[in-house]
């Protein structure tokens, strides 16, 4: 196998790789936390506006991990720097 | 009829025009586009407001916008909600705009480029200081990096940069991957599914939007509302003493 051709299977795997371990912390955490809201919804329907907003603001800092991750997965899928170095050394 | 094609990440790469250093891209004219209707708009309705009994409908519309933005913002801040609303309000009306606008064909929100999302993460790097230093003064907002002690100060600061970037990253991300997801689905099952993703893009870009500029206004409070708290404690400290 040449370089070109490591370079490439690679990035495949560490995408896919980013992915799975990546989404993995996030969708718990949220879980989690909808089920604390869903709860304290249930407990306290008055609360509501506020306990949405903060659930929304907080879901966003949790959502923006595995967002990170597809990020970087996209990079090495689409952009990845190694890939032009090689081929341009490859020629 | 496909602009950014599926191997481009960002719709930057597209460029249209360039003459020596300028280029126009995509991007750019997208930008325009969402500016131009916004104030064309804007000041379309507000060329003749009225305040007698008939109102048209459309500064029923506008007026609905603002009043439940102000409405937003007051309830995370207590005072001065209208310094607020220049800010927070063009903010969410701009990326709510440009993303609501991707189901129109041929369209590429430019909030799916790194560098629209960039300008407006660093807008609300700029507003944190402006408006907690046009509150509270300077003194009060650096003494607030030296909260609890002076060990914390490079955290406060580094905590500042990695916010923006997660401003950032989150809206790029975001919209980003929404286009990615029509573009892979409309080769592989092109008839219905498509229109699945595209109506949860709606919903995925004015949630964004929202969280863009809620988490702006968080920002903006925490600046000036804990020194104002910390300002309050040591005037009644010395109120006592």
């Amino acid at each position: 196998m040449d370089k070109l051709s490591l370079v490439a299977v690679a990035s495949i795997v560490i995408a896919g790789l980013t992915m799975a371990i990546g989404s993995l912390g996030p969708s718990l955490g949220q879980g989690k936390a909808i089920q604390q809201a869903l709860s304290a919804i249930a407990q306290q329907p008055d609360e509501r506006n506020s306990l949405t907003r903060t659930l929304f603001v907080g879901l966003a800092m949790i959502e923006s991990i595995a967002i990170y991750c597809f990020v970087i997965s996209m990079i090495v899928i689409f952009a990845n720097p190694f890939w032009g170095y090689f081929v341009k050394a490859g020629g | 009829m496909e602009i950014v094609a599926v191997n481009q990440i960002s719709p930057d790469q597209v460029i249209l025009w360039s003459w020596s250093f300028i280029t126009i891209n995509v991007t750019i004219i997208y930008t325009w586009l969402v500016m131009a209707i916004l104030v064309i708009g804007s000041w379309l309705v507000t060329r003749n407001l009225s305040t007698g009994i008939n109102v048209s409908r459309w500064q029923h519309f506008l007026e609905v916008v603002i009043s439940t933005i102000r409405g937003e913002i007051g309830e995370m801040t207590k005072k001065g909600v209208d310094d607020y609303v220049p800010l927070i309000g063009t903010l969410f009306l701009f990326i709510c705009l440009s993303n609501v606008m991707a189901i129109i064909p041929g369209y590429v929100p430019p909030t799916a480029s790194l560098m629209t999302t960039a300008a407006l993460a660093i807008c609300v790097f700029i507003a944190v200081p402006f408006y907690g230093i046009s509150r509270n003064g300077v003194l009060h907002y650096l003494k607030e990096y030296f909260q609890p002690n002076f060990i914390f100060f490079p955290f406060h600061v580094m905590g500042e940069i990695s916010r923006t970037l997660a401003l950032t990253v989150r809206l790029f991300g975001n919209i980003m991957s929404h286009e990615k997801v029509i573009g892979i689905l409309l080769s592989v099952t092109p008839l219905v599914f498509p229109v699945i993703m595209q109506a949860l893009g709606l919903l995925i870009g004015v949630i964004q939007a929202y969280i863009f500029a809620i988490l702006s206004m968080v920002y903006i409070a925490s600046a000036t509302s804990a020194q104002e708290e910390s300002h309050k404690a040591e005037v009644s400290e010395g109120i006592t003493a």
